[in-house]
């Protein structure tokens, strides 16, 4: 399911260095548990983002594994450290095989 | 107070569940979680769950855990069909062992957050939560 998937991500753009700075991840994806049935009454498969991962230039921020309990729309909020100006990258792996990157630049000064 | 025949059934009935509910709980979570600790019995203190005491909607709760120099926190959510709900690993650069997120629960139950230490000691925090609508379709 590749349509409709699109991340969205607030990261503040300016910093000072070893700030701690809040970070806010969403993605627009049903989250389809695997659990629900259809109106006959067949299982619709599961198709979930099982893997998502934050990095500050290239190193890892949060490594999260998502279960099918994650609501539509995974959403995640967490904090980094950040030492010097470059870019955090945001990873989501989907169960179909699919990755969505997302980059955003912070500038410390 | 003088207790009449209806009152003392009542009274036995809930009891007996009050005391099986736990323990099909416990099964559950034991197992989850063993799975995370490799078996080893997690302590208390040291890692805080925040959840709503009341959720309206079990399609999308707000959790949130948090858990001073751990390497890893995993959440269940022991009601659901599937108890793992999510696993925080954190790296060199999470300024706090801390995250939140949105996640379903089945109906009213119990959420339980497990933090791998530093020193691969394991903590745990309970919460229950009450939910009006349940969130995994039908």
């Amino acid at each position: 399911m590749a349509d409709g998937v699109k991340p969205r991500v607030k990261v503040p753009k300016q910093a000072s260095a070893g700030d701690t700075i809040t970070i806010k991840t969403l993605i627009s994806h049903k989250m389809e548990s695997g659990q629900r049935k259809d109106k006959e009454g067949n299982v619709i498969p599961r198709s979930i983002i099982n893997r998502f991962v934050a990095e500050f230039n290239g190193e890892t921020v949060i490594d999260v594994t998502l279960e099918p309990a994650i609501s539509t729309n995974p959403y995640f909020e967490f904090e980094a450290v950040v030492p010097e100006s470059g870019d955090f990258t945001f990873t989501w792996y989907d169960d179909d095989g699919d990755v969505y990157t997302t980059t955003k630049s912070i500038s410390v000064g | 107070m003088e207790l009449t025949r209806r009152q003392t059934l009542l009274t036995a009935a809930g009891a007996a569940v009050a005391a099986v509910l736990p323990l099909r709980g416990y099964a559950a979570v034991e197992e989850s979680v063993a799975t995370f600790t490799g078996g080893v019995e997690p302590g208390s203190g040291g890692i805080t769950l925040t959840a709503p005491e009341i959720a309206e909607n079990g399609n999308t709760v707000p959790v949130e855990v948090s858990a001073p120099g751990a390497v890893a926190i995993a959440v269940f959510a022991l009601g659901n069909p599937v108890p793992p709900v999510a696993t925080f690993n954190f790296g060199p650069l999470a300024a706090s062992q801390s995250a939140s997120t949105r996640i379903r629960l089945a109906g009213t139950q119990e959420v339980v957050a497990v933090a791998k230490m530093a020193d691969g000691s394991f903590v745990a925090d309970r919460k229950e939560v009450k939910v009006t609508i349940g969130g995994c379709g039908g």
